[in-house]
């Protein structure tokens, strides 16, 4: 059993898995039950400023069949008064000093009034402070929110207000709506921050409702901007996650991150670790399956670790940042073709048109002698079942034309049927910041690339 | 006594598929490239295409898909034998479930029908006359097309209905009578004139029909069940006509309490399932070869089974017994499968001595039809008593084009075959009346 307690800048938890702030942490008696079903923390949905807030406040995108692959939302922070929250999370925390209870805070831009949510939120007994600098709608008109979190001074400014008050850790969780996390994680860490958190929601408009040509959701006929989260947002809370990772300010402060975006399995949460978070926070999967999910979470996880031998999550955390790289340091000698697994392959050629429309044509339909054929060439009388599978072509790589773009493997539905192979290229190994310092012509003639191309034995068919 | 109602055990057998059910399926489609589906349809319905268009909520244009390759897609998406065809050749048949592609199909061709949804217009006219003699699968699919491209048809059909087998030879459990109505329906709205109750060398003369047409479609399906030529003979039911009778008059119907049907083929398996729901404690289906050699597909097989059917194989019926008129029995001869026949199948043999006798009240027989005889009555030429045709289906009389049942010298009898008959003899008979369009109207 490998050991899931972490210890996140002081605050420890069982496992890894906190609830996101956000309507699953949105009163005592569901973190209570959260905390039933075994998750190691939650963070309170965001408390602070008074507000209102309106009916139909999720949209979703659907595909294929899967509901939710994402969901937005115009929910405010929480809209039951204060004292309330205050007296409920006093209660959880009495009741389970074992999980991390945290607290997301909001209000608006004035050190008094930080300086008065957080006296009140250390009161309760709380583990921690989540700074809201993402809310993406609603609360940034009002300047609170993304539009902190967009703008590195005001980011700073705030935090340094907070630390000149708080005694627990404070997080500051970090917008998406940027063009890179780096400032805004840079100016938290100056103010003195004890660890970040990303991603905040998206930006995102959902749907156009084709009956009604309304935004979905559709507020009484109006529809906006809302935060975008779920599984289809994962790639790009990975991609911010390491950015932070690999950046040498945030390297040097070691601040520990928290990682969330469209976490909904154990493998997911694998990989947020491995990336350099070293706590995970989950919302839209309990949202669309409630908090049962944690079970899986765990478990699934403590299997793939055990199978690994990783013996405590610290192991894990970061261990794939290393491979973090610009393209400029990428070998360019590097050489991988497609490989199709004959035995496994059923034919379904989406491979084949794949290659062959949108990528380097470099896949042929073969018939049983072995001949290349086109495809619907079939003659018209012939039918049946055993006609069509017994004369059915099947697709073969071309493996000197292949350009290893692997988007054949990609489309593939047949578990390990399509293999990318390593295939030496006979070149020196080169990357592009070697080669545009050694021969900078090729970078802006083309007739100087193709003599290296031809040196080197580039063939681009 | 149990009371039983035809409406109710004899209604259509799957479900319609819901609108979710529908969607959950079309999704697992994974839309093969040049699929191998569309290959074992006879008629090459674009089956990805139409799934697609599913997925994405275009059902009107997944109909239309189907319709543009199969205008009996309602009909065949019930009757065809997808295991052999369409779903049998489905690439994740091998290690999954294949995509109910019958039942997708039927979901988008009723979405159409039961909303009243024009898919197609008749094309602009060509001035030319077409006379289809045969209103079965293949002469409405050959009418609908040559309508679609502009020609003047007018179906000739013997029958009170038009539909052909659609109509009234195929079990309401497989096809409701409504179904084959629509598609008519359909046909008729393409400017088609269907005129029934006109039968060829009776209340229609061919001098007619070659005169008043530039061109002229056979479709005229095949004879009666031959007879057996034993002994009581007249006390045995004709199969087509005991399934025709369970879809146009199940009140009327008389069902033995000890049915035996002689014949395994895909009506025998029909008239079987007829007495069984309609109250026969006792079917069996007596077979003179072996369950390798029957015609009636596995899936049938395994389907009468379930529905309580014995099987007597290696049974040939020798003599009906009957008393004061009414069936008691039928002996019958053990028989022994000895060397290749004709068709290829182990010749049967009577076992000398075997002769007993199996009790029973009613005898259904459908032991296949007799060849056309509308070929010595045109004087057309045939090949193994079909009518003979070109790769076109035109016969050995210019002009006078054939499908259908009537020219299955080769293949299985079945109606998307008929259809794609039907359809290939349209773009032909265009090419040829119209001349200019050349290939373009071919698929």
């Amino acid at each position: 059993m490998a050991d899931l307690t972490i210890n996140f800048a002081g605050i420890k938890s069982p496992n890894p898995f906190w609830l996101a702030s956000a309507p699953p942490t949105n009163s005592g008696a569901q973190v209570h039950r959260a905390f039933e079903y075994g998750w190691g923390g939650a963070v309170w949905k965001t408390i602070g400023a008074p507000v209102l807030n309106v009916s139909n406040r999720y949209g979703a995108w659907h595909y294929g069949g899967q509901k939710m692959l994402a969901i937005n939302n115009v929910e405010l922070i929480s809209d039951r008064p204060l004292e309330v929250n205050l007296q409920e999370i006093r209660d959880v925390k009495r009741n389970w000093p074992d999980r991390a209870v945290i607290v997301s805070a909001m209000v608006e831009s004035t050190p008094e009034a930080w300086r008065e949510i957080i006296l009140q939120i250390e009161d309760t007994g709380a583990d921690g402070i989540e700074l809201n600098y993402g809310c993406p709608h609603g609360m940034s008109e009002r300047g609170m929110g993304a539009a902190v979190g967009q703008v590195p001074e005001y980011c700073e400014q705030i935090t340094r207000w907070v630390m000149e008050v708080a005694r627990i850790p404070v997080i500051v969780k970090l917008t998406p709506n940027v063009a890179s996390v780096v400032p805004p994680a840079r100016a938290a860490i100056a103010a003195g921050a004890n660890a970040l958190s990303l991603i905040n929601t998206i930006n995102s408009i959902v749907a156009v409702d084709l009956d009604t040509l309304e935004i979905t959701p559709s507020i009484g006929g109006k529809g906006g901007h809302g935060g975008y989260a779920g599984p289809a947002v994962k790639p790009i809370a990975l991609n911010m996650l390491s950015s932070l990772g690999v950046d040498e300010v945030v390297r040097k402060s070691g601040l520990p991150i928290s990682g969330m975006g469209g976490i909904s399995t154990w493998k997911d949460a694998a990989e947020f670790l491995l990336l350099g978070a070293s706590n995970l926070q989950v919302c839209t999967a309990v949202m669309h399956y409630g908090f049962r999910i944690i079970e899986d979470l765990c478990d699934g996880l403590n299997g793939w670790m055990d199978a690994r031998g990783f013996q405590t999550i610290d192991e894990v955390v970061g261990k794939s940042l290393h491979r973090i790289s610009d393209f400029k340091d990428f070998d360019l000698s590097f050489r991988a073709v497609a490989r199709i697994n004959p035995d496994k392959c059923i034919q379904c050629n989406l491979c084949y048109v794949a290659c062959n429309d949108t990528a380097h044509q470099c896949i042929d339909l073969v018939d049983a002698g072995g001949k290349v054929v086109l495809p619907y060439r079939y003659d018209m009388r012939s039918n049946g079942r055993h006609e069509a599978v017994s004369t059915r072509p099947e697709p073969v790589v071309r493996e000197e034309d292949c350009v290893g773009c692997r988007l054949c493997y990609n489309v593939c539905p047949v578990e390990d049927c399509i293999e990318m192979v390593e295939v030496p290229s006979g070149r020196t190994p080169v990357t592009w910041d070697q080669l545009s310092k050694s021969k900078a012509e090729v970078t802006t003639d083309w007739e100087a690339m193709k003599r290296y191309r031809d040196e080197v034995g580039i063939d681009i068919h | 006594m149990q009371i039983i109602k035809p409406e109710e055990v004899l209604t259509e057998y799957y479900p319609p598929l819901t609108d979710h059910e529908a969607l959950v399926e079309a999704n697992r489609c994974l839309y093969c490239y040049d699929a191998p589906c569309t290959h074992a349809c006879p008629t090459h319905i674009d089956i990805p295409r139409f799934i697609k268009k599913i997925a994405t909520e275009n059902v009107v244009g997944s109909a239309r898909t189907i319709l543009e390759a199969n205008l009996m897609g309602a009909t065949c998406a019930r009757v065809c034998p997808v295991q052999e065809l369409c779903e049998g050749a489905c690439v994740l048949g091998s290690d999954h479930k294949p995509i109910a592609i019958g039942r997708l199909q039927r979901y988008a061709t009723d979405h159409v029908y039961e909303r009243g949804i024009e898919v197609f217009k008749p094309g602009a006219p060509t001035g030319k006359k077409v006379a289809v003699i045969g209103a079965g699968p293949a002469g409405l699919t050959c009418a609908g097309e040559l309508a679609k491209l502009g020609h003047s048809v007018t179906v000739f059909e013997k029958r009170e209905l038009a539909g052909g087998l659609s109509t009234y030879g195929i079990i309401v459990l497989r096809e409701p009578v409504e179904v084959a109505q629509a598609e008519v329906e359909m046909v008729r709205r393409l400017g088609v004139k269907i005129k029934t109750q006109m039968e060829l060398g009776k209340n229609l003369s061919w001098d007619e029909v070659r005169s008043g047409f530039d061109a002229v479609f056979l479709s005229v399906g095949l004879g009666v069940v031959p007879a057996m030529g034993i002994p009581g003979e007249e006390h045995i039911l004709d199969g087509l006509e005991y399934i025709e009778a369970s879809k146009m008059n199940p009140h009327e119907m008389t069902i033995g309490s000890n049915v035996i049907v002689i014949g395994a083929g895909n009506t025998a398996v029909d008239a079987a399932t007829v007495a069984r729901r309609l109250g026969a404690e006792r079917v069996t289906v007596v077979y003179r070869r072996t369950d390798r050699e029957m015609t009636a597909y596995p899936h049938e097989y395994s389907f009468i089974k379930n529905e309580g059917v014995d099987f007597r194989f290696l049974t040939q019926p020798v003599e009906v017994i009957s008393v004061d008129g009414r069936v008691t029995g039928l002996k019958c001869v053990r028989m022994a499968l000895g060397a290749p026949d004709a068709s290829g199948r182990p010749a049967p043999e009577p076992v000398p001595g075997s002769a007993f006798v199996l009790p029973c009240d009613q005898i259904v027989k459908a032991i296949g039809q007799a060849k056309p005889a509308v070929a010595s009555l045109l004087g057309l030429e045939t090949e193994k008593g079909y009518l003979k045709v070109s790769e076109d289906l035109e016969t050995s009389q210019p002009n006078v084009y054939a499908g259908g049942d009537c020219v299955r010298a080769k293949g299985s009898a079945s109606t998307v075959m008929a259809v794609q008959d039907g359809k290939l003899a349209a773009f032909a008979m265009h090419r040829k009346l119209v001349p200019s369009v050349g290939v373009a109207a071919d698929d």
